[in-house]
C-alpha cells in the first residue's frame, strides 16, 4: 500500500495519461491488470478530433505520438468516470486540460460530479497548440492555472510537466507555490521522424512526443531534481517498462510511476512490475517504497 | 515500424466503388483478418483489412480513400502492418461458413484461400446491394459453395445474408466467420445466437483507430475494454453479446454515437 496526496494506493504503479484512457471500461481494464490506480485520456472543455494520422510510430528507441488531444469534452466525459469508479477498485485520477485558467476550471469542475480521486493537470502536451507544454514553459501561467484549479475542487491537483524547459524545476516550484499537491514528471519529449522515401514527415502533425525506453535517463534526471527542489511528492514517468527502471525512478525520487508506452507489450505489465517492486523491497529488508524514495540521494 | 514505402503495381476495378490495390511490398506473415495502416501521405493512414499478402480491397469512402483512388499504377503509399488478431485458421476437413457483406470481403477472401490449403471446405454467403457491387464471387467459388444474395435480387436471392442463413443448418459448421457492414454482422450474431452458434463465430469489427498498435485506446469497446486493433479487428461472437456491438461506437473525438 503506498499513500500519496491523502490518496492510497494498492501498489505504486500507476496507468499514465492518454494510454488506454478514453473509456471506463478500459479504465476498470487496466485497473484488473494490475494498476495501482489509472489516469483517464486528457479531458478539455470541448469536444476535439484530434491531429491526423499517422498519430503514433514506434521506432527503435521509442514511440514518437501526437494524438492531439481527441477528447469528447468534459460534459461527455463524466459518465466514463463514473463507470471507472464504479468497476475499478483503485483511484481513478482525472487528467485536465485547457487554454487557460478559465477553461481548466470549466472543465474541473463540469468533472467533479463524477468524483475522480485527484486532478492531473496537463501543462505538457508538446503538440497542441494554444494547450499543454505552451502553457507548461510558462511559470506565472503554471502557478496561475493550479491555483484557480485548487480554490476550485476539493480532490488533491497534480501537475503534470514538461521536459521540454531550460529549468524543470522552476517549473515545478511554481506548481508547488500554485498549491499543488504533487507533481508528475515527464511528459514526452519533442521528436519528429521523416519518411525518407517522399520526405514527407512520418506523423500527421509533422512533429509530437518521443516515449518509451528511449526517455528514460530524461525523466530519471528530472524527477532526482524535482525531488530536490521540492517539498510536495514526485511521480515519475517515462520509459518505465520493467520492475527494475520503477526501482530506479522511485531512487530518483519517484513516490510511485506512471506506465504509459510499456502497455504496448501487454497490459499484465503494471502486475508484474509491482510484483516485481514488492520482491525487491522484500529482499532487500525494505519496509516500503517511501524507503528507497529519494536513495541516492541519500548515498553520495 | 516505419511505414514500408510501397508502390502500386496493379489497380483492379471490382465494382463502380470498391478497388483493389496491389502492392510491391508482400505481407508474407499476415494471416488472414489482420490489418495494414496505408498512409496516404499528406492526407491520413487508414486501417485496411489485408485481402491479399500484397493488397488491399477498398470502398471510397473518405478523404484517404478518394485520394487513393485518384493514384495510378506507380504511384505508392506507406503500409505499417501485419497488425492485430486474424480469423482462427481451420484444421484439415473443418467446415467453415464464411459471411461477406459488400466490401467486407476483403479479409474474408484470403481466409477462404487459406482455409482451401489446409484442406477445409468452405461455403460462403456473399452478400451486395446489387449485382454489380458483388466482390470476389469468382474466388470464393473456387474455394466452394457460394450463396449469393443481393438487396434488389438483381443477383442470386433477393434480401441479405440473414435471409439465405435463416435457411442454413449451421451446425454442421465447425466456425463460422463474418465481416461486412456493422449492423449486417450484428443480425448475423443475433441469428446465429438463437441458433446457438454465437460461441463458434467470429467477426471482423470496425472502430475509429487512432495509434493502432493497441496503446491509445481510441478504439476500446465496451463493456470489456477490448482493443478492436489490438485484440481484434476479429472477435469471437460470445465476446460481442451484450457489448456496445450493433448499437454504438466512438468517433474521432470519442463521443459515443449510433451505429
Amino acid at each position: 500500500m503506498v499513500k500519496i496526496t491523502g490518496i492510497e494506493f494498492r501498489n505504486p504503479t500507476i496507468l499514465a495519461s492518454g494510454i488506454m484512457g478514453t473509456t471506463g471500461a478500459s479504465l476498470v481494464r487496466m485497473a484488473n491488470s494490475g494498476a495501482g490506480a489509472v489516469v483517464t485520456k486528457s479531458i478539455g472543455p470541448e469536444p476535439k478530433i484530434g491531429h491526423p494520422n499517422p498519430s503514433m510510430v514506434k521506432l527503435d528507441c521509442g514511440f514518437l505520438n501526437a494524438m492531439g488531444l481527441p477528447n469528447p469534452s468534459y460534459a461527455d466525459f463524466d459518465n466514463e468516470i463514473k463507470i471507472a469508479k464504479e468497476g475499478a477498485d483503485v483511484p481513478v485520477i482525472a487528467s485536465i486540460f485547457g487554454g487557460n485558467a478559465e477553461e481548466f476550471v470549466r472543465v474541473a469542475e463540469g468533472l467533479a460530479d463524477s468524483k475522480p480521486d485527484a486532478f492531473e493537470l496537463n501543462v505538457s502536451c508538446p503538440h497542441a497548440e494554444g494547450y499543454g507544454a505552451t502553457i507548461g514553459t510558462d511559470s506565472c501561467m503554471v502557478e496561475a492555472i493550479t491555483a484557480a484549479v485548487c480554490d476550485a475542487v476539493d480532490a488533491p491537483v497534480w501537475v503534470k510537466l514538461t521536459p521540454n524547459v531550460t529549468d524543470i524545476k522552476s517549473i515545478g516550484k511554481a506548481a508547488e507555490n500554485g498549491g499543488a499537491a504533487a507533481v508528475v514528471a515527464i511528459n514526452t519529449l519533442r521528436g519528429m521522424a521523416i519518411d525518407i522515401n517522399s520526405g514527407y514527415p512520418i506523423l500527421g502533425n509533422r512533429f509530437g512526443g518521443l516515449s518509451g525506453t528511449a526517455v528514460k535517463p530524461v525523466a530519471i534526471k528530472c524527477v532526482y531534481d524535482l525531488y530536490e527542489a521540492l517539498d510536495i511528492p514526485v511521480i515519475g514517468v517515462g520509459g518505465v517498462s520493467s520492475w527494475e527502471d520503477a526501482v530506479e525512478m522511485i531512487m530518483a525520487g519517484a513516490s510511485a510511476v506512471q506506465v504509459g508506452s510499456a502497455v504496448h507489450e501487454g497490459v499484465e505489465v503494471f502486475a508484474d512490475i509491482a510484483t516485481g517492486i514488492e520482491q525487491f523491497l522484500q529482499d532487500n529488508g525494505y519496509p516500503g517504497v517511501e524507503d528507497i524514495t529519494g536513495l541516492a540521494h541519500e548515498v553520495i | 515500424m516505419r511505414p514500408i514505402n510501397s508502390k502500386i503495381t496493379k489497380i483492379v476495378e471490382e465494382t463502380p466503388s470498391i478497388r483493389t490495390f496491389r502492392f510491391d511490398t508482400s505481407l508474407d506473415d499476415a494471416q488472414p483478418g489482420q490489418f495494414v495502416m496505408v498512409w496516404v501521405r499528406g492526407v491520413d493512414e487508414v486501417p485496411m483489412g489485408c485481402s491479399f499478402k500484397n493488397g488491399i480491397t477498398v470502398q471510397k469512402v473518405g478523404d484517404a480513400t478518394s485520394r487513393l483512388f485518384e493514384m495510378k499504377e506507380g504511384d505508392s503509399v506507406g503500409l505499417r502492418g501485419p497488425f492485430g488478431k486474424g480469423f482462427t485458421l481451420p484444421a484439415k476437413d473443418e467446415n467453415i461458413l464464411i459471411i461477406a457483406g459488400g466490401v467486407g470481403v476483403a479479409p474474408l477472401g484470403p481466409l477462404a484461400d487459406e482455409a482451401i490449403s489446409l484442406g477445409a471446405k468452405i461455403t460462403t454467403i456473399l452478400g451486395a446491394r446489387t449485382a454489380s457491387e458483388l466482390v470476389f464471387e469468382k474466388r470464393f467459388s473456387e474455394a466452394g459453395e457460394v450463396h449469393l444474395t443481393t438487396d434488389d435480387g438483381s443477383a442470386g436471392t433477393c434480401g441479405f445474408v440473414t435471409t439465405v442463413l435463416a435457411d442454413v443448418d449451421v451446425s454442421v459448421y465447425d466456425r463460422i466467420c463474418v465481416c461486412g457492414p456493422e449492423i449486417m454482422m450484428f443480425n448475423v450474431l443475433k441469428m446465429l445466437e438463437e441458433k446457438g452458434a454465437h460461441e463458434r463465430a467470429e467477426f471482423s469489427l470496425h472502430r475509429y483507430f487512432k495509434c493502432a498498435i493497441g496503446v491509445c485506446g481510441a478504439c476500446c469497446m465496451d463493456h470489456e475494454g477490448l482493443r478492436v486493433c489490438k485484440d481484434g479487428p476479429v472477435l469471437n461472437g460470445s465476446l460481442l453479446l451484450d457489448s456496445e456491438f450493433g448499437n454504438y461506437k466512438r468517433s474521432s473525438s470519442s463521443q459515443r454515437v449510433k451505429v
